[in-house]
């Protein structure tokens, strides 16, 4: 994903900058998707998710005379979306992020589950049991982990963009995407591999 | 379980394991992506790791593409912005 500025937020730039309501509301339409479904991954609370988005768009909407360009509008948001969720987050759990800095160190873990899934048709790869499966798995990971895998797996951010939403070096995303990538692998090559023993790859017919 | 009894934790594959990332995105250096890329020509396990990891990435941004936001949601996220007259 680029960083630079879409032809389309240039066209809007200047008319959201003057806090022009129907351009919020085109940006709204289209941006608001993607930051709920990262809300709702990073805080696994519906209710939550939904207030911080209202809070985002506030934020955004005040603060929109002062936006530079320097980033687009959606990496934009998702930093003001991203800041709001931790802010709610650390509010709750207070020792959340010492406990991210303390991971950070630990040696990688192995792969243990070696079930080579990929060869499971898609019909029965990806039904609703999967789907609560993958949410499961990823609220498994620490708020540091789940965070970087969304913003660049997920919502296909580049590291560098990654980087200055979360805080970090472009490195440190590297190492926490690579771990998060690595547990939600083991933690799905467990379900599947099970799938694969008492199913066997079946044909979809 | 799995049709493979021994634990993926030789030498080599520990030492390609930090690497696997930067591969799969592309991003590794091609001297060893050329090494990693020899090493799983003989390493099962290292091509099923590499190729479990894509395939977990291609879930979650399928299961992506299927989200929504839930149409009351939308509609309390207008009315809070004083939007409500953009809905549609």
């Amino acid at each position: 994903m680029s960083e630079q500025t879409q032809p389309n937020d240039e066209l809007s730039l200047s008319l959201l900058r003057a806090q022009d309501r129907e351009a919020f509301a085109r940006l709204v339409e289209s941006t608001s998707k993607p930051i709920y479904s990262l809300l709702l991954r990073m805080l696994n609370d519906e209710e939550d998710a939904e207030d911080v988005l209202q809070e985002t768009y506030i934020k955004a909407f005040a603060a929109l005379p002062q936006f530079e360009g320097r980033s687009s509008l959606k990496t934009w948001l998702f930093r003001i979306a991203t800041n709001e969720a931790l802010m709610l987050i650390r509010k709750g759990k207070p020792q959340v992020q010492l406990t991210e800095i303390d991971r950070a160190d630990d040696e990688l873990e192995s792969p243990h589950e070696l079930a080579d899934w990929c060869c499971i048709p898609e019909p029965e790869l990806m039904n609703a049991e999967t789907r609560r499966k993958l949410n499961e798995a990823i609220q498994h990971l620490s708020i540091g982990l789940r965070t970087v895998f969304l913003l660049r797996d997920v919502q296909g951010l580049s590291g560098e963009e990654t980087a200055s939403i979360v805080g970090i070096s472009v490195d440190n995303v590297k190492t926490r995407l690579l771990r998060a990538r690595l547990k939600l692998r083991e933690e799905l090559s467990v379900y599947f591999g099970e799938r694969l023993d008492h199913d066997g790859p079946r044909s979809s017919a | 379980m799995t049709g493979q009894d021994h634990p993926h934790n030789s030498y080599d594959c520990q030492q390609y394991l930090s690497e696997i990332s930067e591969y799969i995105d592309g991003e590794l250096d091609p001297s060893l992506c050329k090494e990693l890329e020899e090493h799983m020509a003989g390493c099962t396990n290292c091509k099923v790791v590499v190729n479990t990891i894509k395939r977990t990435i291609e879930l979650y941004q399928e299961d992506e593409g299927e989200q929504q936001l839930p149409p009351e949601a939308r509609r309390r996220l207008f009315s809070r912005l004083s939007l409500d007259d953009f809905l549609k």
